[in-house]
């Protein structure tokens, strides 16, 4: 396959550009990511409607129109739009603050609710309370929110207990959920299909459609998992 | 789905163009105006019928009270809009009238309508609406069920082998039983790509072309996820989302490549000729 540049900007669609920083998970590309996606919320050009920032690529989208409107010169708004994000790459104000003290999530990682958790230890010739404590005992990143309302993707999990997807991705897993898919983990907001190994689960609603900030993590928070049983 | 219908329709009746919409399929439901209203149906055509008469989509029309509409056979698309006259009362979340259904969220209680609902009405005080607007074909999207749908290049395009590229614009792929709002699932000739068959997460948009590891397709539609790691390799223009929106399990979709000051041209033709029915409607002309 050719070799790709970074940053690579490209349209996706009609009424979004994407950069992408890279093609690996690491803390210095999504910091990137997160610096652009602010950078523009703070100061945002005419038709800008939001930033949509993943673990290596910020998406902007835009109203075309209104992009047209500011920019009669331009061919297109998708010429604007990606001068006006090339223009912002080298001006990021990458931070680099750890936020104060990690979330702590109580799991619960008994059998009725880890569903994987044994067959997981098995494939990696670990006891399960020694998955359970690979996994407790360290911090993770909250890399972006995806895939479902609120779904926090994090890492890195440990090599050692890195489980591939499932096979046959399960119909139904129940909200609350936390999984496994190769370095990352996430808790699943919502009952909803999906092929991560399921070790645990948690009570704190990772969802709240009622409130003002509806998702309980986001993009740069640091968690930590707590057995609770 | 189909963002054009519910925007015509809402101008049809004098209400504000991102007002709530019910979307139905068919069978649709059956309902009793309990106040005087001014509504229009817009999207699929279900065979309309007040009180058992024949009505037609793309009008302002006038329900008396106790009025019953109907709808009697599916003759074309798969997703009619009803707009009411004032707009349904129902509350905002997030900026939006929309129901979630994954979520349980947004428009009326967050679910599905059920039968024995009672859904309340802004009123609008004025009941003056049901003039001779007209519709003018050229603003109704083109739709079919077997349309050529006009596609940008995504990121990964470039990657595609020769053949695939030639048997994704030279081929029909026929939308499949596992379809939803999320997605159409396409069935076609498998395709080929040199890219990685996963790529870490970006963000995705309504009309994104994906290659499955399968060599299949998926076309994202209007509740699709906001993030994805397949190949993109082309999006459906903005234009002809309505068209895919009516689709069906077993209509066939052929793409033509466009650029996209081309996408962005028709787009632009389009809105004038809406905000120029905006106007005449507004007007009465």
């Amino acid at each position: 396959m050719p070799e790709l540049k970074y940053p690579r900007i490209f349209q996706l669609g009609d009424s979004a550009v994407t950069v992408e920083f890279g093609d690996k998970i690491s803390e210095a590309t999504n910091l990137r990511a997160l610096a652009l996606a602010e950078q523009f919320e703070k100061r945002p050009f005419a038709g800008y409607i939001e930033s949509v920032p993943a673990y290596s690529s910020t998406t902007v989208f835009y109203d075309p129109l209104e992009v047209r409107k500011a920019n009669p010169n331009v061919r297109t708004a998708a010429q604007a739009v990606q001068a006006a994000v090339e223009g912002a790459l080298p001006n990021l104000t990458v931070s680099d603050a750890i936020s104060s003290e990690p979330t702590a999530i109580p799991v619960n990682f008994s059998a009725e609710y880890g569903l994987d958790l044994e067959n997981l230890a098995i494939a990696c010739t670990l006891k399960v309370n020694e998955l359970i404590s690979i996994f407790t005992e360290r911090i993770y990143r909250v890399y972006m929110i995806g895939f479902l309302p609120g779904f926090a993707y994090m890492g890195e999990v440990d090599e050692r207990i890195a489980a591939p997807r499932l096979a046959t991705p399960r119909l139904r897993v129940p909200a609350g959920s936390v999984g496994i898919a190769g370095r990352q983990t996430g808790i699943y907001p919502l009952d909803s299909p999906g092929g991560w190994q399921i070790i645990g689960r948690t009570d704190i609603p990772m969802f709240r459609p009622g409130d003002r900030e509806p998702c309980y993590l986001k993009a740069g928070d640091r968690v930590r998992f707590v057995p609770n049983a | 789905m189909d963002r054009s219908a519910t925007r015509l329709i809402n101008i049809l009746v004098g209400n504000q163009e991102n007002d709530a919409v019910i979307e139905m399929h068919f069978p649709a439901a059956q309902m009793v105006f309990e106040n005087e209203c001014i509504f229009a149906l817009g999207g699929a055509d279900f065979d309309p019928a007040l009180d058992g008469t024949p009505i037609d989509n793309w009008k302002p029309i006038h329900a008396e009270r106790g009025a019953e509409l109907k709808f009697r056979r599916k003759i074309s698309g798969n997703r009619c809009y009803l707009a009411v006259a004032g707009g349904f009362s129902v509350e905002a979340w997030l900026g939006s009238s929309s129901t979630n259904l994954a979520a349980k969220a947004g428009g009326y209680l967050g679910r599905s309508l059920e039968i024995g609902d009672r859904i309340a009405l802004n009123s609008t005080g004025r009941s003056d609406r049901a003039a001779n607007v007209r519709i003018s074909p050229s603003l109704l999207p083109r739709y079919s069920q077997f349309p050529t749908l006009r596609i940008t290049v995504g990121a990964e395009y470039d990657m595609l082998d020769p053949k695939s590229r030639e048997t994704l614009l030279g081929e029909r792929f026929v939308v499949t039983g596992d379809s939803d709002r999320m997605g159409f699932r396409m069935d076609g000739s498998p395709l080929s790509i040199t890219a990685p068959l996963e790529l870490l997460s970006t963000a995705v948009n309504y009309g994104t072309i994906q290659l499955l590891p399968s060599g299949q397709i998926v076309v994202l539609m209007a509740d699709h996820q906001t993030t994805g790691g397949y190949p993109r390799l082309a999006h459906v223009i903005e234009t002809d989302l309505p068209v895919l929106a009516q689709l069906g399990s077993g209509d066939g979709i052929a793409f033509e490549l466009v650029e996209q000051a081309e996408a962005e041209g028709l787009r632009e033709a389009f809105e004038r000729e809406v905000s120029r029915f905006r106007t005449a409607c507004i007007y009465g002309l």
